[in-house]
């Protein structure tokens, strides 16, 4: 006699549940997914070191200053200075000595012993107030008041192409970023098929067995996506493990000031097994639809 | 009940649990398998089908329980012309199909419970109203003892009368079955064949198809003879269905 008890009977999953299988396509979507939330990391951190040098550039003026007739370069700097402070908008005006100024210009000269023989203009460094910078029109109104020859750079050049390098490096990440989710998206669907192809005969007979074309379909979602989420999360950890590696080797700044991390960053790897699992549901799902309509 | 092919004005499908006119089936731009069918199958009759292999047994099974479609004639079940109903509509109609294959087809993931209690979860019942059936029906087909078995350890016979339990656990209105003794010894057939006359008892329509003429002889029910794609003999061989 049978000790089985119909009324302690729990029904069993419709597809069978392991498959030599799904370790590889584990391993290939938490490897998709981990370099997806690398992507997404190195994005963010090249967005804030962007926003970084553009604040810096922004947030700062130079005068170039060339001496009139019998006035020395120091006190044609000094004097451009002094009619820069005060104004509104300006925050600190600082005239560079001469050696500075030198240093500047020296690696487009190379290394010439005397340059006194040389005009070299002098250099005013000019902190514009953040929230409400001076224009370089009103800075060099008030220098020509004075009777000085120079000229304002307000960054405005560097500032576009570190903008424009930015944005560049953004829509990098984010067509990286759609790669991967596609390549995710191939593999799983490559997987599906082979899954459905592989067990043929269970959607058979729950093809002959009346079910729904859509309910086989949706057992190969689940499946696929349940896995994929699965595999997101490891991608996710170990992106996330990565980040936070760099992080604590570059204290505040992260690996270096060129790719700053910061702690919330590692918050963006977060919807990675979510993401994951709904591409490859989708993918199971068009795949299965396809499959099983052809097998049926 | 059958009628000679081509018999115009005999069909009538009104009535009939399954009618053919005119039907003709080929896989792709292959020759056609079966040609010119005409018959039709009264609710609650017993037919065998037979033929040599490759005289489209299997096929016209295939066409039976939806699994094909006919490339010419029409094809009535439960009174429907199935070339107009929907493809989300036809899960339906073979719920009111049972099938069992020479193979079996169970699923080996499953226990022998599990793989009766199939259709009935696909259909949604929830398990608390089938749970009694399924031990029943497994106890009626001689597998009492082996409810918790998974397939693999089942003998030849066990798994063709679980077949046949999952085949006729939501009381379809046709069972059809592909050589279900082509896999048992003599005496397990016998056996089986006894499992369909019941349950053709009980009001179900039956068509088997086999290649056993003992078995055919034995029961006396009546045949359809398929010969290269044609039905060539149609009625009783011993008796009436």
């Amino acid at each position: 006699m049978s000790d089985f008890d119909p009324l302690r009977w729990k029904p069993a999953p419709f597809l069978p549940e392991a498959d030599a299988r799904d370790g590889s396509l584990i391993f290939v979507v938490a490897t998709l997914c981990f370099l997806a939330c690398l992507t997404a990391l190195a994005v963010l951190a090249t967005d804030r070191a962007a926003r970084g040098w553009s604040d810096q550039l922004s947030g700062q003026a130079t005068v170039i200053v060339r001496a009139k007739g019998a006035e020395t370069p120091d006190s044609a700097a000094a004097r451009a200075a002094e009619a820069l402070s005060g104004l509104p908008g300006v925050g600190e005006v600082r005239a560079l000595e001469k050696e500075k100024a030198e240093a500047l210009i020296a690696p487009w000269l190379g290394d010439i012993a005397d340059l006194d023989d040389l005009p070299v203009p002098r250099l005013v460094a000019v902190d514009l107030d953040p929230k409400a910078p001076a224009t370089p029109q009103s800075l060099e109104k008030a220098l020509k008041a004075q009777g000085l020859d120079a000229v304002v750079d307000d960054h405005s050049i560097w500032l576009k192409d570190i903008q424009r390098a930015a944005g560049f490096a953004r829509w990098v990440g984010l067509a990286v970023f759609a790669l991967i989710a596609a390549a995710a998206g191939a593999v799983v669907a490559f997987a599906t098929r082979a899954g459905l192809t592989a067990r043929h005969e269970v959607v058979e007979v729950l093809h002959l067995a009346g079910a729904e074309n859509d309910f086989i379909a949706r057992l190969f979602q689940m499946r696929f996506a349940r896995m994929a989420a699965l595999a997101g999360l490891f991608g996710a950890g170990g992106a996330a493990i990565m980040g936070a590696i760099l992080r604590l080797m570059g204290g505040g700044q992260g690996l270096t000031p060129v790719l700053p991390i910061v702690w919330t960053d590692l918050l963006a790897v977060l919807p990675c097994p979510v993401a994951a699992g709904l591409v490859a549901a989708v993918a199971a799902r068009l795949t299965a639809q396809a499959l099983i309509a052809k097998m049926t | 009940m059958p009628r000679q092919p081509h018999d115009e004005g005999a069909l009538d499908a009104d009535g009939a649990v399954l009618a053919f006119d005119d039907v003709s089936m080929r896989y792709g731009r292959a020759p056609e398998t079966l040609k010119d069918l005409n018959f039709s199958l009264a609710p609650g009759s017993f037919h065998f089908l037979t033929g040599a292999s490759g005289a489209g047994k299997s096929s016209l099974l295939k066409l039976i329980y939806l699994a094909a479609k006919p490339s010419k004639g029409l094809m009535h079940l439960f009174g429907q012309d199935v070339s107009a109903v929907p493809v989300k509509e036809q899960p339906m109609l073979r719920r009111r199909i049972g099938v069992v294959f020479q193979e079996f087809r169970l699923l080996d993931h499953m226990s022998a419970f599990d793989n009766v209690a199939l259709p009935l979860r696909i259909a949604g019942r929830k398990p608390d109203s089938y749970r009694q059936d399924v031990a029943e029906l497994l106890a009626w087909v001689g597998l009492r003892s082996r409810m918790h078995a998974m397939p693999a350890t089942l003998a030849g016979g066990e798994k063709q009368r679980l077949a046949i339990a999952r085949a006729v656990v939501n009381r379809p209105d046709i069972l059809l079955a592909d050589e279900p003794t082509g896999n048992v010894d003599h005496e397990m057939g016998l056996r089986i064949l006894r499992l369909f006359v019941e349950l053709n008892r009980l009001g179900t329509t039956v068509l088997i198809a086999t290649h056993d003429q003992d078995l055919v002889a034995r029961s006396g029910k009546p045949v359809l003879h398929l010969e290269e794609g044609r039905l060539t003999q149609l009625g009783p061989v011993g008796g009436a269905g």
